[in-house]
């Protein structure tokens, strides 16, 4: 979402960089790209401004497991149309909420082994990633005083249902610090109850800031630049090779961001070829929103 | 080697020892290293010589975690040299030899398996019957399958610990 005006201006310094490339190099280039092993279908942008303006705003936060990884390596474009379409298909049976990091979620899965032969785990959401059919999430929670995580498969058929508990955002991208903090910042109730959340109303985000634990960490959370932790606590000598390690010229990185991104045009060519279903998902989505407003009334 | 340079320069007044302090720092941050040479995140795998943390409320397990001296593992009974979640390890506990079932692993699981705080056992007899009565943390469901296939009728019963347990994740 942020720096999509610069995103399509590093794509058409990319497309300039590539034509000249092509001329300099010839047929050299061809050679290379006759002999990958993968043949990746040619990309034809959508030239429909329509349907560009058609597509939500908010589907790539809300989906972003319908973007595909944009390493070109890995690309292979029918590979990434079919995995769509299974996902769609999937979610026809199951709906997948809306969820964010920091969402509290509850998962039940198919599991020969337990009581009941289902088993459910209500926890925070700390790391989602992997995009198509591969897309999963970890979710966190302290039960007895035990630290656990589970890490799901979202389109895994194990996978019987997903409830999200607390719709809510956090300050940072990753959660992952939550194993160094205090057991009570990750502990939540297994029999909570859906809170209730305005239609149309923003997905708020909660501010809180958490207190680590003393070192030793899993990690150098220093320098992480974290928003949600409190005062660190740390000799002066932690902050001072955290600033050694910082790359603050990586955000004007254009080709950086360019290698880590969906070019907008195929975003929109991504989100217009599952465009006959956004009823489904909007209707999800809206359902899901209207379900926690319905307790209140009763 | 840096810190071998640094003592060497050290009585060579404080000028010199400033200039080197910098340089030390830099080549240090592009090495990447800080406390020590690791720059990679350790994998929490169990081996030999891990820390282990017992659960169950025996007075052997209990009286070694109270005095802080966790039980060390000393042998995994499989081919791998790694425990997961339901093998059998040996360990070294107030200086006796005692084999325990891991009931939980730190290190990345798989999706559906849970990812614990801390490397948690059982400890167990020669029998595999556990020598504590309650474990008063959550144990996973899969243990059930998993100890059930290492029981043999007339051999170890490890099963008695699913009995033990109070909660299953």
């Amino acid at each position: 979402m942020v720096g999509v005006g610069a995103r399509s201006g590093a794509a058409r310094l990319f497309g300039v960089l590539q034509g000249l490339c092509r001329e300099t190099w010839g047929c050299q280039a061809r050679g290379v790209a006759t002999r990958a092993s993968t043949r990746v279908l040619p990309f034809i942008p959508t030239q429909d401004p329509d349907v560009i303006r058609k597509v939500p705003h908010d589907f790539r936060v809300v989906y972003p497991e319908f973007l595909p990884n944009p390493v070109p390596e890995w690309r292979n474009r029918l590979r990434e149309k079919i995995e769509r379409k299974d996902m769609l298909a999937r979610r026809s049976n199951m709906p997948i909420p809306e969820f964010y990091i920091g969402s509290i979620m509850a998962v039940t899965v198919a599991d020969p082994n337990a009581a009941g032969k289902t088993n459910r785990f209500v926890g925070i959401c700390i790391q989602r990633g992997d995009s198509g059919l591969r897309a999963w999430f970890s979710l966190r929670n302290v039960i007895d005083h035990q630290g656990l995580e589970i890490k799901y498969e979202m389109y895994s058929p194990l996978v019987q249902n997903i409830e999200v508990l607390r719709l809510e955002k956090r300050l940072d991208d990753e959660l992952l610090y939550l194993r160094d903090a205090l057991p009570i910042y990750s502990t939540f109730p297994s029999d909570m109850e859906t809170e209730i959340l305005q239609e149309g109303a923003p997905v708020p985000v909660n501010p809180i800031k958490v207190q680590l634990k003393p070192r030793p960490w899993h990690e150098r959370w220093e320098r992480k630049n974290l928003q949600g932790v409190r005062d660190l606590g740390l000799p002066e000598r932690f902050y001072k090779k955290a600033k050694l390690h910082e790359k603050p010229w990586e955000k004007y990185d254009l080709m950086k961001e360019y290698r880590a991104t969906i070019p907008e045009e195929e975003q929109a060519d991504i989100f217009r070829e599952i465009s006959s279903h956004y009823p489904l998902l909007e209707s999800t989505r809206r359902r899901g929103k209207r379900k926690r407003v319905l307790p209140s009334l009763s | 080697m840096i810190s071998c340079a640094r003592t060497r320069y050290h009585n060579n007044g404080d000028e010199k020892r400033e200039l080197l302090s910098s340089e030390v720092t830099k080549v240090w941050s592009r090495v990447g290293g800080g406390s020590g040479l690791h720059t990679s995140a350790p994998r929490q795998e169990i081996r030999k010589m891990a820390r282990l943390r017992v659960v169950d409320n025996s007075a052997l397990g209990k009286s070694a975690m109270l005095e802080g001296r966790p039980p060390k593992c000393i042998h995994i009974y499989n081919k791998r040299g790694v425990g997961f979640t339901g093998d059998k390890v040996l360990v070294a506990i107030k200086g006796q030899k005692k084999q325990a079932i891991l009931t939980g692993c730190h290190q990345d699981q798989k999706p559906l398996v849970p990812k614990f705080d801390s490397n948690n056992i059982v400890l167990i007899d020669e029998t595999g019957s556990p020598l504590g009565t309650r474990i008063h943390v959550p144990i996973p469901t899969m243990l059930r399958k998993k100890l059930t296939d290492m029981s043999r009728p007339k051999g170890a019963d490890y099963t008695k610990i699913l009995a033990i347990a109070t909660r299953f994740i």
